[in-house]
């Protein structure tokens, strides 16, 4: 028994990832847990769109599943999986059944090095950043694959529309990478690092986020990443792939049941993927806010009880939905089962303020929070924001975003390197 | 140290998931499926780097290849009439100056690979496997260091060829500029 307690301690004091370990058992363990967590993140994103976006338009959203609606995911889920998975006559079946599967794959394998922590991510990899686009990048075969397997009109039209627009967005998305990557090179050495791991404890070391250096180039950048990971993901303002008033549902027109959910599922995690890109790139990862103003134990303190707060908060969010829940009696099951989730909620919450769990999901709590803004940021797009026309989309991806791409790239290497470049000068004119 | 991840294990697979790929390229009678046996290979390939301690052309290999160029090609592959390119004959007759190419490149190979000149071969034993945490540095290093880049003058070459086709498409595709 001791044994097994030092064994388990072994990998929870672990300054590694699994993956530099080279531990295979506490691999799988982290890829099981990063499936878990997205899988739910999933769910609650689900809810949450349709209820946020309900709230905008002046609506209640879902209300009939649950108390408010929150069994309505669970209840949507089941509906999918038993409805019946027709494949088209025309259709090409073999391209037809992989491409969703396509799509699951690449958006899910980027996880590989989300770093949700220091030790937190199932592998840190030398070309971290690069694996990240080129894997996220993959996904558009994924599309472009069922829109053509379909063997229908508007599926093709939302494929054709998909890889124009993915296609574009990717120059943009790749050059303001490469101006966050280049500000982690300010070091001592000089050499920049495109490990995930490594641009965070960049920013940590240099000081500051990168998004505030340079004032104004990071913010550029990240504006620039910001509007072309929207366009990656075909979401609102820019899901003309998928736009039902043109195309009906765009390149997944004629899936349904359980392969028309791999495409939602493959959709929302690559939101929080390049959600996670944008926060590790910018917005300082797992890094908590001023790590480096405000130090000292008690401020550790402060900001390590966050996590514990946000879950009571929620289960005090609950409770007072309990109490105004109507006090009819056919209400009763409902209103308990509310207060059950609070309760659960309260549970997590104090289990979270114990000083051993405290420090260890710390950061897994900041970086999460962090992409939980840009989940929020999307679905305020898609309440707010009316759709591109096409020609629109191409002439920001082209006229605006690309060149502006481009001057961030050469200013950043400028301003990085101005003090080589003064003392070039000055020896060039003294000779 | 941890145990190696390149076992002759992973290469044969590999290499088998190229060889069935390439063969269903020229194989198949729908451009689609023989641009999906091609990023099957191209993806088999980049594994087929990381097994060689190159991460980094690796990761350029996916970006580029499978997720940008193989996206062109389908795009294009997907506005060309599907029935009337099967309709078409698959090989044409150069097919006895395909099999001489084919046999004088195999030959080549194997000569290559066989010859030793005083019991020395043409390929070292072993080299220096860089380590996997410095592998984008090292070749930035080659790239473009003041001291060490020995390749500076050949990359710039290639970036000015790229840009010569990228101005001939242009000119090409549209008209009146």
């Amino acid at each position: 028994m001791h044994d097994l307690i030092l064994y388990i301690q072994s990998y929870l004091d672990s300054d590694r990832t699994p993956g530099a370990a080279g531990n295979i058992f506490w691999a799988t363990v982290y890829i099981l847990l990063v499936f878990v967590g997205l899988s739910v993140a999933v769910i609650c994103m689900n809810w949450l769109e349709r209820k946020i976006l309900a709230h905008m338009q002046v609506r209640l959203g879902p209300m009939r599943v649950g108390p408010h609606g929150l069994l309505q995911p669970i209840a949507d889920a089941i509906k999918l999986l038993l409805k019946e998975d027709i494949i088209p006559a025309e259709a090409d079946a073999v391209v037809f059944w992989v491409a969703p599967f396509i799509v699951v794959l690449a958006a899910f394998t980027v996880f590989v090095v989300v770093p949700f922590g220091r030790t937190h991510a199932i592998t840190d990899m030398n070309i971290g950043i690069l694996f990240m686009l080129g894997v996220s990048s993959l996904s558009v075969l994924g599309i472009v694959t069922a829109g053509w397997a379909s063997n229908s009109h508007y599926p093709l039209m939302g494929a054709l529309r998909s890889s124009a627009q993915m296609v574009s967005y990717e120059v943009a998305m790749g050059l303001a990478v490469v101006s966050a990557i280049m500000m982690s090179s300010m070091n001592v050495e000089g050499t920049g690092t495109l490990s995930m791991i490594g641009i965070v404890e960049a920013q940590k070391a240099q000081g500051e986020w990168f998004i505030f250096k340079f004032f104004p180039l990071g913010i550029i950048a990240f504006g620039v990443f910001a509007i072309a990971m929207v366009a990656e993901t075909n979401r609102a303002p820019f899901d003309l792939p998928e736009a039902e008033s043109e195309l009906t549902a765009g390149f997944h027109t004629e899936y349904s049941g359980f392969r028309w959910s791999l495409f939602f599922l493959a959709e929302y995690s690559a939101m929080i993927a390049v959600s996670s890109i944008a926060v590790t790139l910018w917005l300082g990862g797992w890094l908590r806010p001023f790590p480096n103003a405000l130090t000292g134990d008690i401020w550790e303190l402060v900001f390590s009880l966050f996590p514990g707060i946000t879950f009571l908060f929620l289960a005090g969010m609950c409770f007072y939905s309990t109490a105004r829940m109507p006090k009819h009696p056919l209400f009763k099951i409902q209103t308990m089962g509310l207060g059950g989730f609070g309760a659960a909620l309260a549970v997590i919450g104090l289990i979270l303020f114990l000083p051993p769990v405290r420090v260890r999901v710390v950061d897994i709590y900041w970086f999460s929070a962090k992409v939980a803004g840009f989940m929020y940021l999307y679905i305020w797009y898609r309440g707010t924001f009316p759709r591109y026309r096409f020609d629109q989309l191409m002439k920001v991806g082209w006229k605006v975003l690309l060149p502006t791409g481009l001057a961030l790239l050469i200013l950043t290497a400028l301003v990085g390197m101005r003090t080589e470049l003064w003392a070039d000068i000055q020896e060039t004119l003294h000779l | 140290m941890n145990p190696p991840v390149a076992t002759p294990f992973f290469f044969y697979l590999l290499a088998t998931i190229m060889i069935v790929g390439g063969i269903l390229v020229i194989t198949r009678k729908n451009a689609i499926h023989s641009a999906m046996a091609l990023i099957t290979t191209l993806l088999a390939q980049a594994a087929l780097y990381l097994m060689l301690y190159a991460p980094f052309v690796a990761g350029v290999q996916i970006m580029l290849y499978a997720g940008g160029i193989m996206v062109l090609f389908l795009f294009v592959i997907m506005l060309i009439s599907i029935e009337r390119s099967q309709k078409e004959r698959q090989f044409n007759k150069q097919w006895l100056i395909g099999v001489i190419a084919a046999a004088a490149l195999g030959g080549l190979f194997i000569t290559v690979y066989t010859t030793t000149t005083r019991g020395i071969t043409l390929f070292v034993e072993r080299r220096m496997a860089y380590s996997e945490n410095q592998n984008t540095q090292l070749i930035a290093n080659l790239l473009f260091d003041r001291r060490g880049g020995t390749y500076m003058f050949a990359f710039e070459i290639a970036s000015l060829l790229l840009l010569v086709a990228i101005i001939g498409s242009v000119v090409m595709a549209k008209k009146r500029i």
